[in-house]
């Protein structure tokens, strides 16, 4: 088993270097080390046929509770077949609803609601940000929202960059209050059995107290930006009509109405019973079907390396799991928390926080899902306030750095597009004290709350 | 000029390649374009120029930086591509011109009329004008050398096919020091009338 241990924490270090230098895309590392893990670990090492399967675990399919489920769910391990079939599903939706200009749209009738007016439009963009974070991918939504932002800020003749630091600050926070906002949160609701419900009451109050303190920060942080560079007066009649976006009134219907049905399956699955799978490909399907001939061209356009790449990670993540290296880790934070329930759930937010500010927030959800089970059967303690401060510190803590989660890359990379670009400085300035005021925040609910 | 000539002047830091460029620059009436790439960018988009100079021919940091779908946050991958579309406008409308540095012969990769030279001199000549041009020490040029050398370095052959300083990389590789700055432009200055006369 040690020689096991050994390889399986070589070929996830392996991973994980790979993955911070970039140099091999990213699906091609997890599976790549999925196959090592397999081959190594299960096949070498262990020469365990279960162990491989139940690292595939193809069985779940077949499992009546993968699709339609009623009460306590069971906890999985393994590749999280529901979060790939959920994200895939959301991820063809979503090319839906852009393809009928659905995000252009929304984001300019609201900005012409409030007359484009540099204030408003600024609180205005941060709760949209939220919003929409909370039922769709925090990428998705910073790809439009921000280039919209820059859009605009060209006719206001304004820096794009306030409204977009603030855009993306928001739109992980908002990724954080749902079990579908953020990759970490479907991956912790799927692998530990929460509802949709259970996010939105727990984390989703913690965002919403935090997005009452954040707002107005940045507010005050970047006000006196919010001016026009030159002091020019913008001609009203520059401003784009939220009709232009529409490219097919049909398509843009049918857009909303899946949309709805999306948020309103999403809201009630716990009661209705169906599972986040379920969801994921009835969305899929009516959103296929409705597209006609354009079906294959939405397919085309899903995102199959970022599938592909948890399909990679969740195979490495279990090489460790089986091999017991996470239990070890658990036992880790039990010796160094010496058994206080408060410094474990500080070291689960606040290092979560650390190290997704600097790695990928997804692998080290995954990893670390095992690692709060196990500390939970250990100590006792309950398994979902462990589950909520692991949620919000790899949620939040990526926002403290350019690289910490995806929405922020994406975010910078349009503003610096558009001409302006973001340094690490101008970045960290702004974003790294409100992500230490809303750690700060989590943790005192979760210890009020919980503990 | 009837025909369209796109000269790049890569070099080594100390070697006079600015010098040169400036040269051919005059000499064939051709705009040099240098840092004033993003004076330009910078007028052309209402930009202020200090929050993209910062970032010219600058590598990209590998543990800072992180691509998302095609995103990236890395502003000096940014204004690298701002320089790039900036000079393949300007060779898509047929301009003739000379870009120092920048990555020029491979942004400009596929137009006919690409003339590619790099720089090189020997150390103690680079020193001697280093020492000179930036008022440094012996030392302190030798360190700067070594500085920007590697930067260009670095960002070249992160962004480029082939490799800095590499004579296949380019058409032609001159030192600097045989002839001196004004004898380096005359042979290079010949060399551009014959590739023209060749096109």
């Amino acid at each position: 088993m040690f020689t096991a241990q050994i390889c399986a924490v070589v070929i996830f270090l392996v991973m994980f270097i790979l993955l911070i230098t970039e140099r091999i895309p990213r699906q091609t590392v997890t599976l790549g080390c999925g196959l090592a893990t397999l081959l190594i670990v299960f096949g070498l090492c262990l020469q365990n046929a279960d162990a491989v399967a139940q690292s595939l675990s193809f069985q779940s399919f077949l499992s009546p509770g993968f699709w339609y489920r009623i009460g306590e769910a069971d906890t999985s391990t393994g590749i999280n077949w529901e979060t790939i079939v959920f994200i895939a599903g959301m991820m063809v939706m979503v090319e839906g609803m852009a393809a009928s200009g659905f995000f252009r749209w929304l984001c300019i009738k609201l900005a012409r609601m409030v007359r484009f007016r540099p204030a408003p439009l600024f609180f205005l963009f941060m709760i949209l940000s939220a919003g929409l974070s909370m039922f769709i991918d925090s990428i998705t939504v910073i790809m439009f929202l921000a280039a919209v932002t820059a859009e605009l800020a060209r006719l206001l003749d304004m820096n794009p960059v306030p409204f977009i630091l603030s855009e993306i600050f928001c739109a992980n926070l908002g990724g954080s209050a749902t079990m579908c906002g953020d990759p970490p949160n479907i991956i912790i609701g799927t692998s530990l059995g929460y509802s949709f419900f259970d996010f939105i009451t727990n984390t989703g109050f913690i965002a919403l107290a935090s997005m009452l303190i954040v707002m107005p920060y940045f507010y005050f942080f970047f006000r006196r930006e919010l001016v026009p560079i030159t002091g020019k007066r913008s001609d009203p009649a520059s401003f784009p009509d939220p009709k232009e976006a529409i490219t097919s009134r049909r398509g843009f219907a049918v857009s909303c109405v899946i949309f709805a049905a999306a948020v309103v399956l999403l809201v009630t699955h716990a009661q209705t019973g169906l599972t986040v799978s379920t969801i994921g490909l009835a969305i899929a399907v009516v959103t296929l079907l409705s597209a006609g001939r354009n079906a294959f061209t939405l397919l085309r356009k899903i995102d199959y390396s970022t599938l592909l790449f948890f399909i990679g990670l969740f195979v490495a993540v279990s090489g460790l799991e089986y091999t017991g290296v996470l239990e070890l880790l658990a036992h880790l934070i039990e010796r160094v928390s010496g058994g206080n329930v408060y410094l474990m759930v500080g070291i689960i937010i606040w290092g979560s926080a650390l190290a997704s500010a600097f790695i990928d927030n997804i692998p080290f959800a995954a990893t670390m899902i095992p690692v709060i089970r196990t500390l939970s059967v250990a100590q006792g303690v309950d398994l979902s306030s462990l589950a909520w401060a692991l949620s919000m510190g790899t949620d939040i803590g990526g926002s403290a750095t350019p690289i910490g989660a995806s929405a922020n890359v994406v975010g910078t990379s349009i503003a610096a597009k558009n001409g302006f670009p973001v340094a690490w400085g101008r970045y960290c300035r702004a974003q790294t004290l409100p992500t230490i005021l809303v750690l700060v925040i989590a943790t005192v609910i979760v210890f009020a709350r919980y503990l | 000029m009837d025909k369209q000539v796109l000269i790049t002047v890569s070099r080594e830091f100390g070697s006079g390649g600015h010098e040169v460029a400036a040269e051919l620059s005059k000499r064939f009436g051709l705009p040099l374009y240098d840092e004033s790439i993003l004076d330009s960018i910078a007028h052309q988009h209402n930009l202020k120029l200090d929050k993209l100079s910062r970032f010219d021919e600058s590598p990209i940091n590998i543990f800072t930086s992180r691509r998302v779908r095609g995103f990236s946050n890395s502003p000096e991958e940014h204004v690298s591509a701002m320089q790039a579309r900036f000079l393949q406008q300007k060779a898509e409308a047929g301009e003739s011109f000379v870009v120092l540095g920048r990555c020029g012969e491979e942004y400009l990769r596929g137009f006919s009329g690409l003339i590619s030279i790099f720089i090189l001199a020997d150390r103690e000549f680079k020193q001697r004008r280093t020492m000179r041009i930036d008022k440094v020490s012996a030392e302190e040029a030798l360190e700067l050398m070594a500085r920007n050398d590697k930067r260009r370095k670095y960002l070249h052959n992160q962004i480029c096919q082939g490799k800095w300083g590499d004579s296949r990389t380019y058409d032609i590789c001159v030192n600097s020091a045989r002839l001196d700055i004004r004898g380096t432009s005359d042979l290079l200055e010949a060399y551009v009338r014959a590739r023209i006369a060749a096109m």
